[in-house]
């Protein structure tokens, strides 16, 4: 057993230091100084840690083949592609929700890209950095199509099924409140079991994250007779995170996330990147790298984006498969659409 | 009845006109009009249940969940092109364990009895005739004939050398070399046992040259029982140390066991593996932290041996002084009392307690993926989450639930063979 031991901890990745926790003012990153950040010790190692659920419908799971697939996945495979031109260069981290900032601290991960909400504490005294949302969420409340609910006040009198002790369960108290509405609320320790009484009828309203109801939804016996009303209950801006005060690091993750909302926004997609090649457009050929230096003065190939847009594709197309038309959710893009068509997906200009 | 001789076989039971199944159920079902009215009852809703699960199990259902992922569910990740270690990794187990069998049987009458032959064949006909896994389970027939070979082969050799039986153990231990570069990095490993030859052939075989799979993709039953082994593997000596430290005379060795034992068993086991899991990376630097896999290893080796030093303990308190004191009336040494004389007794007593904690620890490991370990129930979440499969909750709790209940039974079967095998008292 100790030869055992002994060949995990050859196999284990070796690598250098985590991220430096010192924040004096000359621990400014740059990519001259990239040295002692996470940065070097991914691209040293070859491959990045990320760190996922694993068993989120749409966000993370394993497809038939072995493979993990989703859209927080995908982020994870766009960095990937980003330092190493390989999508497929990710170990991925199956993490709890508890110990998913431990993790990240202790240098288990690279990067989380795990459903985790942007809060001010967690950027604050968690110690997080958190990059551009990829996910705009959203407490939802589902009901049956012939119920006649159509907004919360109808639930006076009502039952609405809800997963306890979560913050789910908090919103739902406060918004009814705040509204003046007696209802009854009907508390779960699972979200099977919740479901479960939802569809035997036991509550009128269901109310969850809407990405879960939506994907809960397509399990209900008749899907169509359930809708989800025009409200929410809470903002849960959903993306990846890294840790404090490794800004090189940071920096990578963030860009490579406006990387892909701006392709989007370009019209870049996978397929037809080749139609690029010689853009004419400056904004374009400075995003591929075909001009400039962004993606050197990161401590990247230039080129990163293109790899990026090459390997994965971009926002819309990672959403579309996903959890858009692509997928067996269809969920609209709502707020995920980009800041041009109505959403809150902007990206800060590439130059 | 003035006198009895030592006989081998059991008193026969006493003669009973032999009722018919009518004058049977009529005695024990339908004695009074209570019992029949309890009988009616728990019959009909017995039937009611069966009759609900089987219409749900072949009309509501959807199976195919199962078949589609039994990859996943066996191994997890790991890597498809890389099975045929798997598989091999299987063999050797079988092979190892139907020579086991043929040895330790080498003085039955017959090693093929009747529940024998019956067990195999029900096993055989549930591996062709199982619609789930019938495409892939059709190779587990010649392992199963692997095993019934390596068995007649066993047994004639131990015929001709009784000794094997001594050697087993250390039969089992040289060819768990060859199995690990099978599954690890090879060339440290190796580097590690030059002096074991059934390691250089495994090396040679299945080593050299070979891409290694990395140790995190590893998963499903695979990882459970190979956490599941090494558990139990591990904690055995361990907790047979800590209970004889617990009743040593030596007041620093007694106070450091009982330390130990108390504040283990004080601890809940899933906060143990949160501890291997998050807070040994805050101690360790990068490049020494263990794999995951290694420190849940480590993390339910503890905890059960804990609980196991105090099943032996109970076992070491049932012998009865006089039996050291005797040792000790001939001379015999501590030493030597306690691992031929003091040991053998009391572990044989704590047999079905130790065995209690075998499985326990066996059903234990599902708590790995509560800390992300994608074994048998942690891939099961992942494949839930694939959106083709959405809902598909029962067929998949309703198959791995299978799973377990089998190994778990087939520990509690052996467990209950060894008892009557070594049952000494008459």
């Amino acid at each position: 057993m100790a030869a055992l031991a002994t060949t995990m901890l050859v196999s284990a990745c070796g690598g250098g230091d985590t991220a430096s926790t010192g924040s004096g003012p000359g621990e400014e990153s740059s990519a001259a100084e990239a040295g002692g950040s996470t940065l070097q010790t991914v691209l040293d190692r070859g491959q990045l840690v990320c760190g996922v659920d694993g068993g989120i419908p749409g966000f993370s799971f394993v497809d038939e083949s072995g493979a993990y697939s989703g859209l927080d996945v995908d982020v994870c495979r766009a960095v990937a592609a980003a330092l190493f031109d390989d999508p497929d260069a990710v170990e991925y981290r199956r993490l709890d929700s508890t110990e998913r900032f431990t993790a990240l601290s202790g240098g288990e991960v690279d990067m989380l890209s795990r459903n985790t909400t942007w809060t001010v504490s967690r950027d604050t005294s968690v110690g997080l950095e958190f990059a551009p949302t990829t996910f705009y969420d959203g407490q939802g409340m589902m009901v049956r199509q012939d119920s006649g609910i159509t907004s919360l006040e109808d639930f006076a009198g009502n039952a609405v099924c809800v997963e306890t002790g979560t913050t789910t369960e908090l919103n739902l108290t406060d918004q009814m409140r705040k509204l003046g509405v007696e209802f009854e609320p009907v508390v779960f320790q699972d979200a099977d079991a919740a479901y479960a009484a939802y569809s035997e009828g036991r509550c009128e309203g269901m109310t969850s994250d809407k990405s879960q109801l939506v994907a809960r939804r397509s399990t209900l016996p008749e899907p169509e007779a359930h809708v989800l009303l025009d409200v929410t209950m809470s903002k849960e801006p959903l993306g990846p995170v890294t840790v404090n005060n490794d800004s090189a690091w940071f920096d990578t993750v963030k860009w490579v996330t406006y990387g892909l909302f701006e392709a989007e926004e370009l019209g870049i997609t996978s397929e037809n990147i080749a139609e690029f090649d010689n853009s004419e457009d400056p904004n374009i050929a400075r995003f591929l790298g075909q001009e400039g230096t962004l993606g050197s003065d990161m401590g990247l190939p230039n080129d990163f984006m293109a790899r990026v847009i090459r390997d994965v594709g971009n926002y819309g197309e990672i959403y579309e498969r996903n959890l858009g038309s692509g997928s067996q959710f269809d969920l609209p893009r709502g707020q995920n659409s980009l800041w041009s068509e109505g959403g809150l997906l902007y990206s800060p200009p590439f130059r | 009845m003035t006198s009895i001789t030592p006989n081998t076989s059991p008193p026969s039971p006493p003669l009973a006109n032999q009722p018919g199944p009518i004058a049977w159920m009529r005695k024990n079902l339908f004695s009074d009009w209570f019992n029949s009215l309890l009988t009616v009852v728990v019959v009909l809703v017995l039937g009611y249940t069966v009759v609900g699960l089987l219409t749900w199990g072949f009309t509501v259902a959807q199976w195919q969940v199962i078949p589609n992922n039994l990859g996943l569910f066996m191994s997890g990740l790991y890597p498809r092109d890389l099975y045929w270690r798997v598989w091999t990794l299987l063999g050797f187990v079988c092979a190892l364990g139907g020579l086991s069998w043929g040895v330790l049987g080498r003085n039955v009458s017959t090693l093929f009895s009747r529940s024998v032959l019956i067990g195999i064949g029900v096993l055989c006909a549930f591996i062709v005739l199982f619609p789930l896994t019938r495409p892939a389970s059709l190779k587990l027939l010649p392992l199963l004939a692997l095993v019934v070979g390596m068995a007649w082969v066993g047994r004639a050799i131990a015929k001709k050398l009784p000794n094997l039986g001594v050697w087993l153990s250390a039969i089992w231990l040289i060819s768990l070399f060859p199995l690990y570069p099978l599954i690890f990095n090879p060339i440290p490993y190796i580097s590690l046992v030059p002096g074991s030859i059934l390691g250089g052939v495994g090396y040679l075989f299945f080593g050299a040259g070979r891409p290694a799979s990395p140790v995190n993709d590893w998963g499903g039953l695979l990882l459970t029982l190979l956490v599941a082994v090494s558990g139990i593997l591990l904690c055995f000596p361990l907790g047979l140390l800590l209970a004889l430290g617990r009743r040593s005379q030596l007041p620093a060795v007694k106070w450091l066991s009982t330390a130990y034992i108390e504040l283990v068993r004080g601890v809940p086991l899933i906060a143990i593996l949160f501890m291997g899991q998050v807070m040994i990376p805050l101690f360790l630097p990068d490049g020494m932290r263990p794999e995951r896999i290694a420190r849940a290893v480590i993390g339910l080796t503890l905890f059960s041996a804990a609980y196991l030093a105090e099943n032996v303990r109970a076992g070491l308190q049932a012998i009865p002084r006089g039996q050291s004191e005797a040792a000790a009336s001939l001379g015999v040494n501590m030493p030597l009392t306690m691992f031929f004389i003091v040991l053998p007794q009391a572990l044989k007593i704590a047999i079905p307690a130790i065995v209690g904690q075998f499985i326990s620890l066996f059903q234990d490991t599902t708590l790995l993926s509560i800390v992300g370990l994608a074994e048998l129930l942690g891939i099961s979440r992942s494949i839930l989450a694939n959106p083709t499969y959405l809902g598909r909750y029962a067929e998949v709790y309703l198959f791995i639930g299978a799973i377990y209940w089998f190994f778990c039974y087939a520990m509690s079967l052996a467990s209950r063979k060894i008892e009557q095998k070594l049952n000494t008292t008459h």
